[in-house]
């Protein structure tokens, strides 16, 4: 009986912070569908009667920011990046584990030092280097990318790969195979479960980042990414559209819920690894 | 084995490699030099000795404001996350009806991106101070505690599913043993569990600290600085000394290897502390 009282207490404990949780995101969505004059005077009013405005909003912010190119621009870079970063930080990872010399460890020290060093560190210098070696557009951005997430991808794939044992390797060697035959057929299929939680935290980093797309690839090109162009809706006019911006913020936040709902499992199970690996 | 992979080289690791000194090892070195030099793009470079970190250390900089601001943020946000975080994480491994539900949501806010929840929140916020006749920037208050707010409904949720895989690897057996010997709750949590997720903790600990010394999104869209720079925290501060200021650039790298500096300090008391405590176990 007691149990049961507090068990009932808990849930609604928990009811209440799912709505804390969600309020904000309601919010943003209410205000979405009301004319953008009233949102600051009537923030908590459902959009009902005068108020509601349709797609208004929608129409606007979309014409405004271009943010369905942005969007396209987004899962570019997120995608290849990713996919480049899986496959390279792999490979070096086991190589650098299974090649026991002075080099290797040094290249390995240098990766998981990386990790530590804050982005400003390196950022005046990185896009005077980018600019250098033309490589402000999405491709560039996918190799800059791949090196700035090398550290932590390789840490955590040489993690998984001092497991795996050497018998396997040397069998199918002795089978014929040479090193990328055994890498690719043997040892990558093994290190699947770790390639899913580094992409995972690579996607969940690349789609949201903000300031190296944004002094990258700039302002004035074609290929902004969503946070570039949310940033540009609210800090380039001054008496801003609060309607545009709603719409705009729930547009971006839609891929991320689906995302979520259909990988949901992976992404879970994805940071307890990772945080513990990391 | 060993010989015949050592061949591959080249196609194991230069990518990599490659990619890694364009974004990390010739921007670190060649940022490392620049602070000290008088420059605005890195070929009229001219070096000035220590006169940047002179200058960044100033008075009129912001960079001592920022850091105790950083400083002040980053401790209160590590205490309220971890103990939000642990709690509704101890409340969901009760096995009640729901548990995944909760987790599902609670989790949610996390995989959304700095600038996005910046604005999301800074226009709830404006909203409910809209009566007062103010709004987050009028007052260093509210963008402090807004900041604040911001930080929890972000990063609860991450740090609440590795409470909860903690909690979770407990043996069963462990917290009946306790019980048998009559062990209240309290004691319980406090002389069973706690000790027992003690990695979790510290890894939390880690992941909350980190993030908020380097945060810089959040920052950047909830309140900008403002009012007067005064919720300026260091990653935006040398950002702004960076891109607001023509001539500024070997201050604000200055400023860049100090922060670096700062993070790796605490990255490394980090990890001699979690080393005594596998010693221990």
């Amino acid at each position: 009986m007691e149990k049961k009282k507090s068990n009932i207490l808990i849930t609604i404990v928990l009811c209440v912070l799912t709505v804390v949780v969600l309020f904000p995101l309601y919010f943003i969505l209410m205000n979405s569908f009301k004319g953008k004059f009233y949102i600051s005077k009537q923030p908590f009013v459902l959009p009902k009667g005068e108020l509601f405005a349709g797609i208004t909003n929608y129409v606007n912010g979309l014409e405004q920011t271009g943010l369905i190119e942005a969007a396209g621009w987004s899962f570019f870079i997120t995608i290849v990046s990713v996919a480049l970063i899986i496959l390279f930080t792999s490979m070096t990872a086991y190589y650098l584990t299974r090649v026991k010399s002075k080099p290797s460890s040094l290249i390995y020290y240098l990766f998981v030092f990386s990790m530590v060093v804050p982005f400003q560190m390196v950022m005046f210098t990185m896009v005077d280097l980018a600019d250098r070696f033309h490589l402000r557009n999405p491709l560039g951005m996918c190799i800059l990318y791949l090196g700035f997430g090398a550290g932590l991808s390789v840490f955590m794939f040489a993690g998984f790969v001092k497991s795996i044992p050497l018998e396997i390797e040397e069998a199918a060697m002795i089978d014929g195979c040479n090193p990328l035959q055994t890498y690719f057929r043997v040892v990558f299929p093994i290190l699947k479960p770790t390639a899913i939680t580094v992409a995972i935290l690579n996607v969940m980093w690349i789609w949201n980042d903000f300031l190296l797309p944004y002094l990258v690839i700039g302002i004035r090109t074609r290929y902004k990414t969503i946070p570039v162009v949310i940033q540009m809706l609210v800090g380039t006019n001054g008496n801003k559209d609060l309607g545009a911006l709603m719409a705009m913020l729930v547009l971006s936040i839609v891929p991320i819920v689906i995302f979520y709902m259909a990988c949901q499992k992976y992404i879970i199970e994805g940071v307890v690894a990772g945080a513990v690996k990391g | 084995m060993q010989k015949t992979l050592k061949r591959y080289f080249p196609i194991f690791v230069v990518p990599t490699l490659i990619a890694f000194a364009f974004a990390f090892v010739i921007p670190f070195i060649e940022g490392v030099y620049l602070s000290f030099c008088k420059f605005t793009t890195v070929k009229n470079a001219e070096w000035i000795g220590l006169d940047n970190y002179v200058t960044a250390l100033s008075q009129g900089e912001g960079f001592g404001h920022s850091f105790w601001v950083t400083a002040a943020f980053t401790v209160i946000s590590v205490i309220t996350v971890n103990v939000f975080a642990f709690c509704i994480a101890l409340l969901l491994t009760r096995k009640l009806r729901g548990t995944n539900f909760f987790r599902t949501v609670f989790f949610l806010p996390n995989l959304i991106g700095g600038i996005v929840l910046g604005y999301t929140w800074q226009q709830m916020i404006d909203a409910i101070l809209y009566k007062h006749g103010v709004t987050i920037v009028s007052d260093f208050k509210y963008g402090f505690i807004g900041l604040i707010i911001l930080m929890n409904w972000q990063m609860v949720g991450y740090m609440m599913i590795i409470y909860i895989a903690g909690l979770q690897n407990i043996p069963t057996e462990l917290i009946e043993a306790a019980k048998i010997d009559g062990a209240t709750s309290m004691q319980t949590l406090f002389k069973v569990k706690i000790p027992m997720v003690m990695p979790s903790i510290t890894i939390c600990i880690f992941l909350t600290l980190s993030n908020s010394f380097k945060l810089f999104d959040q920052n950047l869209s909830l309140t900008a600085g403002a009012p007067l720079h005064e919720t300026e925290m260091l990653a935006l501060n040398i950002y702004r000394t960076f891109y607001g200021r023509v001539g500024y650039e070997g201050v604000g790298q200055a400023k860049a290897v100090m922060f670096f500096i700062i993070v790796t300090a605490i990255a490394v008391i980090q990890l001699l502390a979690t080393r005594s405590k596998e010693v221990e176990q």
